[in-house]
């Protein structure tokens, strides 16, 4: 690829490379700052911090409010993993076999929550809870989440049937397993990667998300991102910063996770 | 279908008809494999959605009226959150395309292990809290963070200068936030582009200028259009960015959209406002398909 792109004078490149430098930086702030304040040993936002301490962490992990809005945003992402990834794995798989106008159809309205402004759905799912008795309760978040992450997880499992040879498993039925059988032994295995990393992307994506938990998720039940997001509109202090530093190396621990899973599968 | 085709010998045409049959129940089978997914779609966001369309039909006595769509364009308050949020939106779509665009060009220009270790810091981000990215910019911006601290020690300012909580910083959090949805794209296009064109056209003459114009950059327009059309809508209905680094400031619409549901509970208005909201989406993604023959998609990684 780099000697493709000759035309380009040293002297524009070392331009380019500088600029490519100064972006990255401005994308990776976050990581270099939210960090080392999370080491910080005063209440002020101080940058960079004068000595170190851990009485942010400290604080985090003492106070029950965050422990347990902790808790049900991790609930919340493994039952949300637990119904999308089989529910995106079923329509994938049908929709993969499927060339008439209604599999279109149906894969448009799968892909609606791409579509629909969050707001707008959290707005009437808070209404609609209400009615339903569903506010503040798990099963209105999981239902929610598993909604939010559908379009995303079936996009990416789909990758993976679109790869796989349809006749293998047409082999393995017709060599007498049932349906089934033919697509856990001789499916399965081989979409398995793309299925993990849609596991790791929707667990993340449900943990991570802010706009439906601020409206359908609170009192005992509150998730991480709401909590978080309350706590920044009154104080700002290294609290936050202690917790942003877990969830990145949260992403961190999900970049690391779909590298390993892209080498494998290449 | 392999037990259909054993057992049935005998003539063709029952052959033939048995076989249809078949392919008739395989195709019934797969649509209700997507039965699970529509159901939680139905359930969970076509039917808010509806109820909203509802609500914003009808005045407190039940009878329809268009009174709630009528307000939002006779208040010139709403109208001017409406024509701010569509400002802001253009403003964050235009400056993500011009640092982007240099971005994802630069990532092509190099070897794939430093590519590698380049992606690491586009993706990442993305797989980061919008909360924790927001939250950086009031470190980096506020009183007592890097911008004044720096100023400060040299002597430029005496007391702190207010960066957060304006406009300003709102725009700024925004294209943070976006980039990275409009690199992949951008880059994505940009890989599939044979090179050899680009340097065939400099061999025959063409200035790096004119051979990057005529030849390279209109092939990467489709990727361009594509990454700002996801882009514009998604900073359409944008809340969160907004709401803590605006700073009560900045009400873009989903901020307008929050107080008239949780201080006023208003659900006309508010039902009206939502479905402008998707309205103007919607509209959006139907332009970028129709005028440039783009399909704008959430980055899939």
């Amino acid at each position: 690829m780099s000697r493709d792109t000759e035309y380009i004078s040293r002297w524009h490149r070392a331009w380019l490379y500088v600029l490519l430098s100064a972006l990255l930086a401005f994308l990776a702030a976050p990581i270099f700052v939210v960090i080392p304040v999370s080491f910080s040993n005063t209440s002020t936002l101080q940058f960079p911090p004068q000595a170190l301490s851990l009485q942010w962490y400290d604080r985090l992990f003492s106070s029950a409010r965050w422990a347990s809005s902790a808790y049900n945003s991790l609930l919340a992402a493994v039952l949300t993993v637990c119904f999308t990834i089989p529910f995106g794995t079923m329509a994938a798989y049908g929709l993969n076999s499927i060339r008439s106008r209604a599999g279109k159809l149906i894969s448009a309205s799968l892909m609606l929550p791409l579509v629909v402004p969050l707001i707008l759905i959290a707005i009437g799912l808070y209404f609609l809870y209400a009615r339903l008795g569903l506010i503040n309760t798990m099963t209105g978040l999981v239902a929610a989440h598993t909604m939010y992450t559908l379009p995303l997880a079936i996009t990416l499992i789909a990758a993976g049937f679109k790869r796989f040879d349809q006749n293998q498993e047409m082999v393995a039925r017709s060599l007498g397993a049932n349906r089934f059988k033919a697509f856990l032994t001789v499916t399965l295995p081989q979409v398995k990667f793309s299925i993990l990393s849609a596991c790791f992307l929707t667990f993340i994506a449900s943990f991570d998300e802010v706009v439906i938990a601020l409206f359908v998720s609170g009192g005992p039940n509150a998730t991480l991102p709401r909590q978080m997001f309350n706590q920044l509109r009154n104080s700002i202090d290294p609290t936050i910063a202690a917790i942003s530093t877990l969830l990145i190396a949260l992403a961190l621990m999900v970049f690391a996770a779909m590298q390993l899973l892209k080498s494998h599968e290449a | 279908m392999s037990a259909v085709a054993i057992s049935s010998g005998g003539n063709e045409g029952e052959l033939a008809f048995a076989l249809a049959k078949d392919a008739r129940r395989e195709r019934w089978v797969m649509l209700a494999l997507t039965i699970p997914g529509i159901f939680v779609v139905a359930g969970v966001l076509l039917s808010p959605v509806g109820w909203l369309i509802w609500q914003s039909l009808v005045d407190e006595g039940g009878h329809l009226t268009l009174h709630h769509y009528l307000t939002l364009f006779t208040e010139p308050k709403r109208l001017s959150y409406l024509l701010n949020t569509f400002l802001l939106s253009a403003e964050v779509t235009t400056i993500c395309s011009l640092l982007a665009y240099p971005l994802a060009f630069a990532l092509t220009t190099l070897s794939e292990r430093l590519r590698k270790l380049c992606m690491f810091f586009v993706v990442v981000p993305l797989l980061t809290s919008v909360l924790v990215r927001t939250y950086a910019w009031l470190i980096i911006l506020g009183r007592r963070g890097i911008v004044n601290n720096v100023l400060t020690n040299l002597g430029v300012i005496n007391e702190p200068l207010d960066l957060v909580y304006n406009y300003f910083c709102t725009v700024l959090g925004m294209v943070h936030v976006m980039m990275p949805m409009m690199v992949l794209p951008l880059f994505a296009a940009m890989k599939s582009i044979d090179g050899d064109l680009a340097r065939a056209a400099s061999s025959l003459g063409a200035t790096p200028s004119a051979a990057f114009r005529d030849v390279f950059l209109p092939l990467t327009l489709p990727g361009l259009f594509a990454g700002a059309t996801l882009v514009f809508v998604l900073s359409l209905g944008y809340y969160v960015t907004p709401s803590i680094l605006g700073g009560g400031k900045v009400i873009v619409w989903a901020i307008f959209l929050e107080q008239t549901v949780s201080f006023n509970t208003q659900w006309g208005p508010a039902a009206a406002a939502g479905l402008l909201l998707l309205a103007a989406t919607v509209s959006a993604l139907i332009l970028a398909r129709v005028v440039v023959g783009v399909k704008a998609h959430q980055p899939t990684l």
